[in-house]
């Protein structure tokens, strides 16, 4: 029997990546939207290194918050046109899981690469090592729990017509704890500091949606469909 | 007991009972409210820093209080429906989010409106200002999904999760003066023992707090009243109660 689940849990996984990969521009454009956004900022805020390092952890991180949340709505968007949705609803395996599964391969397709090009983006903002790797440590503890809370928001609103908008109103209040001690955490990198304590406190809460958040996220699927 | 239970939760038992007690509820919270107001304004002495601008505290706190009691009891309002499936628990909630939308932004422009005199600066950004924010935030996504839904039930279940997942951000708020190091100061009344406040100003602030909550409760009543009526309109009682 477990067994069996594992093996479901697998396939929708694998699925999940076969399909980005087949449409490879569903990994990218995200990608570059991040690229263009963060170096859209230098831009308006002028090009001097000193004030460019010092907002560097808050752009990055709103511009990987906006990626995401761009990103998001192909977590079910299309599996729920087609009806694969109700075929993941009527299966006999907890829903809660078969998501969790679904939300997992949408932050391999979606937060990797953005990680990947952290430091592309150190290269452009001229950032310290230590800077490099705070940025890198917040990221991969923070964009799984961007997906997670985000998967929420796209199956509140997956059934609506404007769904949209509304996505971003709903999931941006509840991403801003994670933006505040993700980019808490690289200031205290760049300034030397020892910040276990926060990369915990961001691992404590990647814990709490892990384990929460795919219940809400199967009812909420469930309730969209019917 | 159950049975009886249900039975009180009915539709139609809520209007009745809603309309025994609202003219209650509508007297004492204005008598309340007016006694409160007028002896933080008029009676109760100026702060011997703050002078007369620490009299907005009488509207800033008990909005700030119940920004945070509305969204709890509409949490616990939502989790009741969900549990039991009692659908006036539900219309309870709905009545819940714009007001608790309104007290959060009162408590948010009392606290621009107190702080550029004291602090120097309409808006800074600290835990708790920031927090409350976010509650105001979260409110406003709320009454937008529960908007954004045609069927009024579904509404009330889709936006209920919303409501659920937004209670982590009631102890960040509530907490925030004690966790961060910030501007805002710290809790005066609710501290265990001698509140440090002194009681010439102690005495009218609770008695703006219970009118916030009077008033509050008043207006859920009044809300949820109206609600029932909109959602039973093809039933034969609201006929009758009405013609």
């Amino acid at each position: 029997m477990s067994n069996q689940l594992s093996s479901v849990l697998w396939i929708y996984f694998k699925r999940d990546l076969i399909m980005a990969f087949r449409r490879r521009s569903e990994i990218f454009n995200p990608v570059f939207f991040f690229i263009l956004t963060v170096s859209i900022f230098p831009l308006g805020i002028g090009p001097s290194p000193e004030i460019l390092q010092r907002v560097a952890p808050g752009v990055i991180w709103v511009s990987a918050l906006f990626a995401t949340l761009l990103s998001l709505e192909r977590l079910f968007r299309s599996d729920f046109e087609d009806g694969a949705i109700e075929q993941l609803l009527l299966s006999k395996h907890p829903t809660s899981l078969l998501v969790l599964a679904k939300v997992v391969a949408h932050w391999l397709i979606t937060g990797v690469p953005l990680l990947l090009m952290i430091p592309v983006m150190a290269i452009l903002f001229q950032l310290s090592t230590e800077t490099l790797i705070g940025m890198l440590v917040s990221l991969a503890i923070g964009t799984p729990i961007l997906s997670l809370i985000g998967s929420i928001g796209v199956a509140l609103t997956v059934g609506l017509n404007r769904g949209g908008i509304l996505l971003s109103l709903l999931v941006l209040p509840l991403y801003t704890p994670v933006l505040i001690f993700g980019s808490g955490l690289i200031d205290a990198a760049t300034s030397h500091l020892d910040y276990t304590g926060l990369a915990a406190l961001m691992a404590a809460m990647l814990l709490l949606s892990l384990t929460l958040v795919p219940f809400a996220t199967a009812s909420s699927l469930r309730m969209s469909v019917n | 007991m159950f049975e009886r239970f249900h039975k009180y939760a009915s539709p139609k038992y809520f209007y009745d009972l809603a309309t025994l007690l609202i003219p209650y509820f509508f007297v004492i919270s204005w008598v309340v409210l007016l006694t409160g107001i007028g002896w933080g304004l008029a009676f109760s002495p100026p702060d011997y820093q703050q002078g007369e601008s620490v009299r907005i505290i009488y509207v800033h706190v008990p909005s700030a209080i119940l920004s945070m009691s509305a969204y709890m009891f509409m949490a616990v309002s939502v989790f009741i429906a969900m549990v039991w499936r009692i659908k006036i628990a539900y219309m309870v909630a709905r009545s819940c989010a714009p007001i608790g939308a309104v007290f959060t932004l009162i408590a948010l422009v009392t606290g621009s409106l107190w702080g550029k005199p004291m602090w120097g600066a309409w808006w800074v950004w600290d835990a708790r200002l920031t927090s409350e924010l976010i509650l105001f935030f979260i409110y406003l996504g709320i009454i937008a999904l529960q908007q954004a839904i045609e069927d009024k039930d579904l509404g009330d279940r889709m936006s209920g999760i919303m409501v659920l997942v937004g209670v982590v951000n009631i102890p960040i708020i509530h907490y925030s003066v004690i966790w961060w190091n910030t501007l805002h100061q710290k809790a005066t009344i609710s501290k265990m023992g001698q509140p440090s406040i002194d009681s010439s100003m102690l005495w009218p602030l609770l008695l703006m707090i219970l009118a916030h909550y009077l008033f509050f409760a008043t207006y859920i009543l009044m809300q949820t009243r109206n609600e029932v009526l909109n959602r039973e309109k093809r039933k034969g009682w609201v006929k009758e109660v009405i013609v």
